[in-house]
């Protein structure tokens, strides 16, 4: 359980978090999500105990993480990958950590086969690869055995398997009762991870909710209908109370009525279906569209590079299949 | 690579949480874990080869040296040498090899970010640089007594006749070889208290070489009216003093002169404490 209250961070003039409050429970997957320089990594540092809190509080089990008597056994972070001393092997830094929470030595090895990274224990970590790195760091969050788990961007550097992996994980976590806490900008993975989702934006909560209810709420939801009599089928919704609109391939979008009650509507009127589809908000656009107002920093359109020309496309077309 | 394929891993393995033990973390795991620390990098074996090498290979050349030498020497050379100081230069050399591992103990971990495994681990942050300071402590008085007495009595055994050689039994010989290894323990504390401070690898070196070497330079190029009794407060002065056995009526006593250097030391450490607790990691 990690119970954020008012949480604020100044460095200088600048406020990173701002007043966050929001609660992540256990036995579920919470995502924390925010566009870049929104305050992420530093409410997971103000969690850890790292940076101390301008105002407010957050408190992990109950106290804050400078009280835990058995930090590792507590909480496990994989805050940054690579926060590890490249001339030290594996092995060695795990057990360095166990040390420091009397953990057994045995532990380390489990943790090291959990990642696989068993047969690499004893081997420099400034040899790792990207991912590599990220497995150990996850070994590291694992070694206590703890019921509270911070990820920052688990599956950086990690291969399609590697990803397949962490989400597994992170789930299975979850549903030993853990409290799983992970930040990631990758929203689709957000989206087959977590149950539950905190956002932010220029270090402020926007949203705490289900992922479900954050897709569901999303004015990009409505329902995709097609019919060879579309004109008569668009006045029957019309009447009966819907907004619709044109959407691609000569389909109409609707909403504002259920997709079981336009089926009703066209059976009773006789009207022939051809598609009748509910057209849910991807986490994504759910997140785009809650965050547009709070990205920091708006990339800008490239002007004055027309597009390449159909004719540039058909030379070079032409060149790169010239025998 | 010989990772195991991760779609084969398993879950943490338990299910179920195992209950925490009582008490709380400590000292001693913070000791072990920073033996551990300092035992797996290399930067440890290379600094503390280094001590060792110009330590104890320094005396003897120094020493071997001045036997060649001792017909050839001056009156006033031969009635101010000192058999000890000589045998023990190679100390005023170690002194920057250990003061860069004391450095090394500290800001390694801010520059790979190791940092934040660590105080996760132990949140209280002044307790991990007391650990520090007792492990890298220990070791270092292990290393610099080691190599002051074996730069000792290598020494020794190199002034052959008729160059003069002393033995531990001579008045304040004990003294000043015992004191060639406090004397880079307590340098090497001072680096570690310079480097909580700095948190920065090159600027805790360049401020350790600065106070060793570039202070001494400018105290030097002062008028002798001021330069004079700032001079027994430079740390190489002390270190001078502490490993010879004529003593400078311009220095400290050797025990005082420890004392103050003592005293930076631990006012450095004091302050690097109270830095570590009040910054952001």
């Amino acid at each position: 359980m990690i119970e954020a209250r008012g949480l604020t961070k100044r460095y200088g003039d600048k406020l990173a978090v701002d007043g966050l409050t929001f609660d992540v429970r256990p036995g579920v997957v919470t995502g924390f999500l925010g566009p870049n320089g929104s305050g992420k990594s530093t409410t997971m540092r103000c969690i850890m105990g790292l940076d101390a809190p301008s105002a407010g509080s957050v408190h992990v089990n109950g106290r804050p993480y400078a009280d835990l008597p058995w930090p590792l056994r507590e909480v496990g972070a994989l805050l940054e990958a690579r926060a590890i001393h490249p001339g030290r092997s594996a092995w060695a830094h795990l057990w360095m950590l166990a040390q420091a929470n009397d953990l057994p030595r045995k532990r380390v090895d489990e943790v090291l086969s959990l990642v696989g990274l068993d047969g690499v224990a004893r081997r420099r970590v400034g040899k790792f690869s990207l991912g590599m790195g990220q497995r150990l760091g996850i070994a590291a969050a694992l070694l206590g055995d703890p019921a509270v788990l911070l990820f920052d961007e688990p599956v950086n550097g990690l291969d399609p398997d590697g990803i397949r992996w962490v989400r597994n994980l992170l789930k299975g976590l979850a549903a030993e009762g853990r409290t799983v806490f992970v930040s990631s900008h990758l929203m689709s993975e957000m989206a087959l991870t977590a149950d539950h989702v905190v956002v932010i934006g220029r270090g402020r909560l926007i949203a705490e909710m289900p992922v479900a209810q954050l897709t569901g709420s999303s004015p990009r939801r409505y329902v995709r209908v097609r019919s060879p009599r579309l004109a008569e089928l668009r006045a029957a919704l019309e009447a009966d109370g819907a907004t619709v609109a044109p959407d691609s391939d000569g389909a109409l979008a609707v909403r504002g009525l259920d997709a079981p009650r336009i089926g009703d509507l066209a059976a009773s009127l006789g009207l022939p279906l051809h598609e009748l589809a509910l057209q849910q908000a991807s986490l994504e656009e759910a997140f785009m569209a809650l965050t547009e107002h709070d990205v920091e920093y708006h990339g800008e359109a490239v002007v004055g590079l027309p597009p390449p020309s159909p004719a540039d496309r058909v030379e070079l077309d032409t060149n790169g299949t010239r025998p | 690579m010989t990772l195991a394929a991760p779609t084969q891993l398993g879950s943490p393995g338990t299910g179920r949480l195992a209950p925490l033990p009582p008490g709380r973390y400590g000292l001693l795991g913070a000791l072990r874990s920073e033996w551990t620390k300092l035992r797996t990098v290399r930067s440890t074996l290379w600094t503390l080869g280094i001590t060792v090498v110009l330590g104890i290979g320094l005396g003897a050349v120094a020493a071997a040296t001045t036997a060649a030498r001792w017909t050839t020497a001056s009156l006033a050379e031969q009635l101010t040498f000192d058999p000890v100081r000589v045998s023990l230069t190679g100390i005023l050399l170690a002194q920057l090899a250990v003061g860069i591992l004391g450095v090394l103990v500290m800001t390694a971990e801010y520059g790979t970010g190791t940092i934040r495994a660590t105080l996760a681990a132990i949140p209280h942050r002044r307790l991990v640089l007391v650990a520090k300071g007792i492990v890298f402590g220990l070791v270092a008085l292990v290393v610099g007594e080691v190599v002051s007495f074996a730069a000792f009595f290598l020494g020794q055994s190199l002034l052959t006749a008729p160059a003069p050689h002393t033995t531990l039994g001579a008045p304040d010989v004990v003294r000043a070889v015992v004191g060639g290894g406090l004397y880079l323990t307590v340098l090497g504390l001072l680096a570690l208290g310079l480097a909580a401070i700095i948190r920065h690898t090159a600027g805790a070196i360049s401020a350790f070489v600065g106070i060793l070497l570039i202070l001494p330079l400018i105290v030097a190029a002062l008028p002798s009216s001021i330069g004079g009794p700032i001079g027994r407060y430079l740390p190489a002065n002390i270190g001078v003093t502490l490993v010879s056995v004529r003593s400078d009526p311009a220095s400290f006593a050797p025990w005082v002169g420890l004392g103050v250097l003592a005293g930076y030391a631990a006012a450095l450490l004091v302050l690097g404490g109270v830095l570590l607790r009040r910054r952001d990691a």
